[in-house]
């Protein structure tokens, strides 16, 4: 039901995320944080059973952390989503694994912006844009229609309120606003919600 | 009872000393000498070759210097049954690493994890220290190229230029003397200087190819290539060095003789 969606753009990562904590049928909140700053440019955002996701990723970000501490420099963004995709693949192989989606966003100095996609069955892939969740039926088409690279801000912020919108005109579940953040050379940056454009009837 | 403090790894001697771990520091002094270079294009390493017996087949690979990963190469002074322990360990850091972040161990992380184990048999009981000083030289995307020292202790630290094994500080003093700044001294200049260095500290009269193996290290389209000195390459620089050397004694001599024939002229 949730949706993590993530573009790469020219020189930074746009990450938005619902809002929506859910139990069941009913959603509990509608400002959940579903996002983990793991160092000052990695950004993870996570989806799935609640308790999982939670513990995972701190446990990923606190290992992040933890390299950091003990090298004096970070890991690198490829790194650290291959570091995050082993421990979900050991989690997957246990007694009982972590049922969570990730989108890992991050800027290296070398390499640029880059954008993984990993799933609860530890498949970790490098994409342009990504998206976790029911959204991704009906948003993945329209991204592969107007995805460009080197995208500005401006570009990839209207690419996602394309998105958004036709989630929430066809999708059943009414995901409410989504929280967007960005990750660049310069850190991690809050860029507020955004609301999809009311559905118009015809 | 003069042993009553050596016989163990783990204890201290009034004097606050492990015994048992500088006698393994005494057993490399003895062992093959071993130096490395560091340059501002790349960085080497020079060993003294021991094993010249004809008799002997020929290594794949080569006989001291050995390959850890894509990225690091290590020679040791010491006892080589520890050794290949040691290195097997370090080859084994190196792969855990590869495999939990898919990229190559920064060189500082592989040499201070090996020196957590070289720690451990110092302290826990029933344990015999590693017998083996290690040269290591690598390349890593945080620092470029580096050149670590690790001794039997535990203890490590990265250098410059610097010798383990026989005769080492007369060595570590001449390279003291003879090193220029990283910055300045080029790969060709650290090969020279390396002969230099190991024709003055090895007791031998003539240095020739057999008796010294040389690695580098350098950068390539960014890649890092290591690579072996032929023989002939070897012979090259020796030759260079006999030649400088031969210029200098000459030239002493010369000032030698205009000193004498001063001193008769008055």
């Amino acid at each position: 039901m949730e949706c993590l969606i993530g573009i790469q753009g020219k020189d930074f990562v746009l990450i938005a995320t619902d809002t929506i904590s859910a139990r069941s049928v009913v959603a509990m909140k509608d400002d959940h944080d579903k996002m983990y700053p793991l160092s000052n440019n990695l950004l993870m955002a996570v989806c799935g059973e609640a308790g999982d996701s939670i513990q995972f990723s701190e446990y990923i970000a606190k290992n992040v952390q933890l390299y950091k501490m003990r090298n004096g420099y970070e890991l690198s963004p490829s790194a650290a989503a291959n570091f995050t995709r082993r421990n979900m693949a050991e989690s997957l192989r246990s007694s009982r694994s972590h049922l969570v989606n990730l989108l890992i966003a991050g800027y290296d100095k070398e390499e640029g912006p880059s954008l993984y996609f990993l799933d609860y069955l530890a498949s970790l892939n490098k994409m342009p844009f990504a998206i976790h969740g029911h959204g991704s039926l009906f948003a993945l088409s329209i991204m592969d229609k107007y995805y460009e690279k080197d995208l500005d801000f401006a570009g990839a912020s209207a690419l996602l309120m394309k998105c958004i919108t036709e989630i929430q005109k066809r999708f059943i579940v009414n995901l409410g606003k989504f929280r967007v953040r960005t990750v660049d050379k310069d850190g991690i940056h809050d860029k507020g919600t955004v609301a999809p454009e009311p559905v118009v009837a015809a | 009872m003069a042993r009553r403090y050596d016989s163990r790894t783990t204890i201290f001697s009034p004097e606050g000393r492990l015994y048992q771990v500088e006698y393994a520091m005494e057993a490399i002094g003895h062992a093959g000498t071993c130096l490395g270079i560091m340059a501002s294009d790349g960085i080497l390493l020079a060993t003294e070759k021991r094993n010249t017996n004809k008799l002997l087949d020929e290594v794949s690979y080569s006989e001291k210097i050995y390959r850890l990963y894509d990225d690091m190469a290590c020679s040791v002074a010491g006892i080589t049954a520890d050794a290949n322990v040691l290195t097997n360990e370090l080859r084994l850091i190196a792969q855990r690493y590869i495999l939990q972040y898919q990229e190559s161990i920064p060189c500082e992380q592989l040499v201070s994890t090996l020196c957590d184990v070289k720690q451990a048999y110092t302290q826990f009981g029933g344990k015999r220290p590693f017998g083996v000083s290690i040269l290591y030289m690598g390349w890593d995307k945080h620092y470029g190229f580096q050149l670590y020292q690790s001794d039997p202790s535990g203890n490590y630290g990265g250098w410059k230029a610097t010798c383990i094994g026989n005769n080492s500080a007369n060595a570590i003093s001449l390279l003291k003397q003879e090193y220029k700044d990283d910055n300045t001294i080029n790969l060709s200049a650290a090969l020279d200087l390396s002969i230099k260095v190991l024709a003055k500290t090895l007791d031998m009269t003539k240095l020739t190819p057999d008796k010294v193996e040389i690695a580098t290290l350098t950068r390539e389209n960014n890649k890092t290539v290591m690579r072996i000195l032929k023989d002939s390459e070897v012979e090259v620089h020796i030759k260079k060095y006999e030649e400088e050397e031969a210029r200098l004694e000459a030239e002493k001599k010369k000032e030698a003789d205009k000193k004498k024939a001063e001193k008769s002229d008055k």
